[in-house]
């Protein structure tokens, strides 16, 4: 799978703390180079777990799907806010759809299908 | 870069968790509370934040006693599905204690839509609906304000053994290069299942895009193994029948849109299976095996039908996959947008995934009893890692590691202070850093790749659709030992490497014990899970029985029948002829008459 950092948004959560992609990445995968940015090890290795995308504060991270699934162009951004997660796809003509799910708390009402 | 052995850590406390994934933490939290001044360790590879299956979030939880369910029901659902081979008792005690534990993370903040009744919302008779994206990062945060203390990025490599009592555990720091030695009174193994086996379903860059967590390497399993734990029906792999490519669930799109699966020729083919045994008997392997099924008898690719269903239903969907599997979210999004565009919507292609060891699922792992202790003294499991109860998922790994604390924190109380032989941690110490003493090696990768080839085309993988006979387990077993000479050749350069070099052997010593069970069980009882081609008929007489199995410490793995103890509960297993009845289905729809 395949995560890309954009290194003029990311600031390394601007802290000189672990960064939270760094912390949260369950592969241990996410490191901070020599110039400050973070990135990835290998994307061999990515889950596509979505961790990382989630939780950067200034969504510097996008997952895409590699080649070898044959859907191309399609990325996605997210973000973990305090009861719910936003998200963006941005489809292969460069259309962008957002979602939201509720993450922590009492949910909102869901009737039964 | 970290010097790959950079020094040694002693800790010593109560208890110790090993994995901080679902039941590790719950595990943790439930100690703290029955005995705060219990002094707890877990031990977690990654970040309890993120870390083991959950990391992406889920949408269900699989095991809950729905509105008229009852421990009972839940266990005779579990002898059919396991085909009467299952341990009543676990699953007994384990389907009491859920609904109280769903509840309990519920109050941490899980939320759980409910319905004017203020029942959960229900997904299938064991099943309810969860927003779960934050799911793991809400375990872990009260896994942390319990007063537990979390050792995070410390992979665990060795359990630590004094008198036949297990006294602790080893491992390394995956970013310090540390050794790590922690004693302990009670140790409760929690490190989930074991992917990475088999050659996986993605080629290359999409090769983690598999449906197990990639990271869960087998490490509690390999430990057990190793130091001459029983264990239980590793021939019982879980293969999940997954939307093609993105290897998501597809029960999220069968379940919510009410979609059928068809095959090529746009005819639902499942019911013809199955109708002879009055509708719905459709066993979870069946499913999976009815559309190999399909694809040999031509009829092939199979698909889930999604001609007719409103696209606009879809964004349901996609949200339930965004807390889940969100690259399946970014293809269904794709394929509803060219819907939406005009286009009927495409029938999503399903496929079966790579086999797992997964006792979550199925029915591999510890041989465990009623209270989840193992054979060796001192050591309790939970979760994944724990075998004779199917149909845990989430919801019974927490069930299970609340039971096993409980018995845990009383044998803690009376304990003295666990003391670890000194020869015996500088013997692992030199086990775990050998790969930092042979530069130039092996790399880790190449031997993964070589066991996931072995595996794949000898001992049932995808690339020979999971059949398997004695010749080829014969050549697994050859291949396997041979691996020893590239495990002791491996090479770590980083503390990060010297991980993935336990990983793998981890996974080869999980390999060679599942080959063993596979070998022993001469049958064919659970579809594509375990398919002896040279053994296609279930045998009663023979085989009611669980396969397992104890590596001496010369190394060869002794093979032992144990038998089923059934509760008394009357129950209905699937008749012979389910499996018979398949095959009929093939001749049947095969006759051109
Ligand atoms: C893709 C996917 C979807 C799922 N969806 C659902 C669902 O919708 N509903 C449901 O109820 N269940 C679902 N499950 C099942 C559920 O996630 C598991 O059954 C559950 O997480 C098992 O808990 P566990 O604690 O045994 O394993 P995990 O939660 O995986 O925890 C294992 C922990 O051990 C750690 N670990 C591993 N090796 C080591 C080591 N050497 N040293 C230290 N730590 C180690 C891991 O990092 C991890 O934190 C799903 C599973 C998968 C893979």
């Amino acid at each position: 799978m395949a995560i890309f950092v954009d290194e003029h948004v990311c600031n390394r959560c601007g802290t000189a703390e672990e960064p939270m992609c760094v912390r949260d990445c369950p592969g241990d995968l996410m490191f901070i180079k020599a110039n400050d940015k973070a990135s990835i090890t290998d994307n061999r290795e990515c889950w596509d777990c979505a961790a990382c995308v989630k939780v950067c504060p200034t969504q510097a991270i996008h997952m895409q799907l590699p080649t070898s699934l044959v859907v191309r162009g399609v990325t996605l951004k997210g973000r973990a806010l305090k009861h719910k997660t936003t998200w963006s796809i941005r489809l292969r003509d460069g259309e962008e759809k957002t979602y939201e799910t509720p993450s922590t708390g009492k949910p909102p009402f869901t009737p039964s299908l | 870069m970290t010097t790959v052995h950079a020094g040694r850590v002693e800790l010593d406390c109560d208890l110790l968790i090993i994995g901080g994934g679902a039941a590790g933490c719950v595990a943790a939290v439930e100690a703290k509370e029955l005995d705060p001044s219990l002094r707890v360790i877990v031990m977690e590879k990654a970040h309890v934040y993120r870390s083991g299956c959950l990391a992406a979030g889920i949408s269900a939880l699989n095991a809950y006693l729905t509105p008229g369910e009852t421990a009972e029901s839940f266990l005779r659902y579990a002898i059919r599905e396991t085909v009467g081979v299952v341990r009543d008792d676990l699953t007994l005690s384990m389907a009491h204690e859920l609904n109280a534990q769903v509840k309990r993370v519920e109050d941490w903040g899980l939320p759980i839509p409910r319905d004017e009744q203020g029942h959960p919302l229900k997904r299938g008779r064991a099943s309810i609906k969860i927003f779960g994206e934050r799911i793991k990062p809400i375990l872990g945060k009260r896994a942390e304000a319990s007063g537990a203390q979390i050792l995070n990025r410390i992979n665990a490599t060795g359990l630590a053994m004094r008198d036949g009592r297990v006294v602790g555990a080893y491992g390394f720091g995956v970013r310090d290069g540390r050794f790590y030695e922690v004693r302990a009174k009670c140790v409760l193994i929690a490190t989930g299942g074991a992917a990475g086996i088999y050659r996986p379903s993605n080629p290359g860059m999409a090769a983690h895009r598999m449906w197990y967590s990639p990271f869960n390497t087998g490490a509690g399993l390999a430990m057990g193994i190793r130091a001459g734990a029983e264990m239980t029906s590793f021939e019982f792999r879980f293969i999940p029948l997954r939307i093609k490519d993105a290897i998501a669930p597809t029960g999220e799109i069968a379940q919510w849109l009410g979609a059928k699966q068809i095959n090529s020729l746009g005819e639902p083919y499942l019911e013809k299976y199955y109708e002879h045994l009055g509708g719905k008997r459709m066993l979870t392997q069946d499913r999976l095996y009815a559309t190999l099924m399909e694809c040999r008898a031509g009829r092939g690719p199979c698909y889930l039908d999604l001609r007719g269903v409103n696209p606009r239903k879809l964004d349901g969907t996609i949200t339930s996959y965004l807390s889940m599997a969100p690259s399946a979210a970014m293809i269904m999004s794709d394929e509803a947008y060219y819907a939406r565009a005009g286009g009927e919507m495409a029938p999503v292609e399903i496929t079966g995934g790579e086999p797992h060891v997964v006792g979550g699922h199925g029915l591999s792992g510890f041989w465990i009893d009623e209270q989840r202790r193992t054979t060796l003294p001192g050591l309790w499991a939970a979760g994944d890692v724990a075998g004779g109860t199917p149909k845990k998922y989430a919801s019974g790994a927490w069930a299970e590691a609340v039971i096993a604390i409980r018995d845990m924190v009383e044998q803690a109380r009376a304990r003295p202070a666990a003391v670890i032989e000194p020869e015996e941690a500088k013997t692992e110490e030199a086990r775990v850093y050998a790969p930092a003493d042979a530069p130039g090696g092996v790399p880790a990768r190449e031997v993964e790749e070589r066991l996931q080839k072995v595996m794949d085309e000898y001992a049932g993988g995808i690339g020979v659709q999971y059949g398997y006979a004695e010749g080829g387990l014969r050549l697994a077993r050859l291949h396997l030992s041979r691996l020893a000479h590239e495990l002791a050749a491996l090479s770590a350069e980083s503390p990060y490497e010297l991980m993935h070099c336990h990983e793998v052997i981890d996974r080869v010593d999980v390999a060679e014990t599942l080959v063993a069970h596979m070998t022993h069980r001469k049958e064919t009882r659970w579809h594509c899970y375990q398919e002896r081609l040279d053994f296609p008929e279930r045998d009663d007489a023979r085989y009611m029985l669980f396969v397992n199995s104890v590596k001496g410490p010369d190394g060869t793995i002794r093979v032992i029948e144990r038998p089923i103890v059934r509760a008394e509960i009357d129950v209905v297993l699937p008749a012979l002829e389910d499996g018979a009845m398949i095959r009929g289905a093939r001749t049947r729809a095969d006759d051109p008459s």
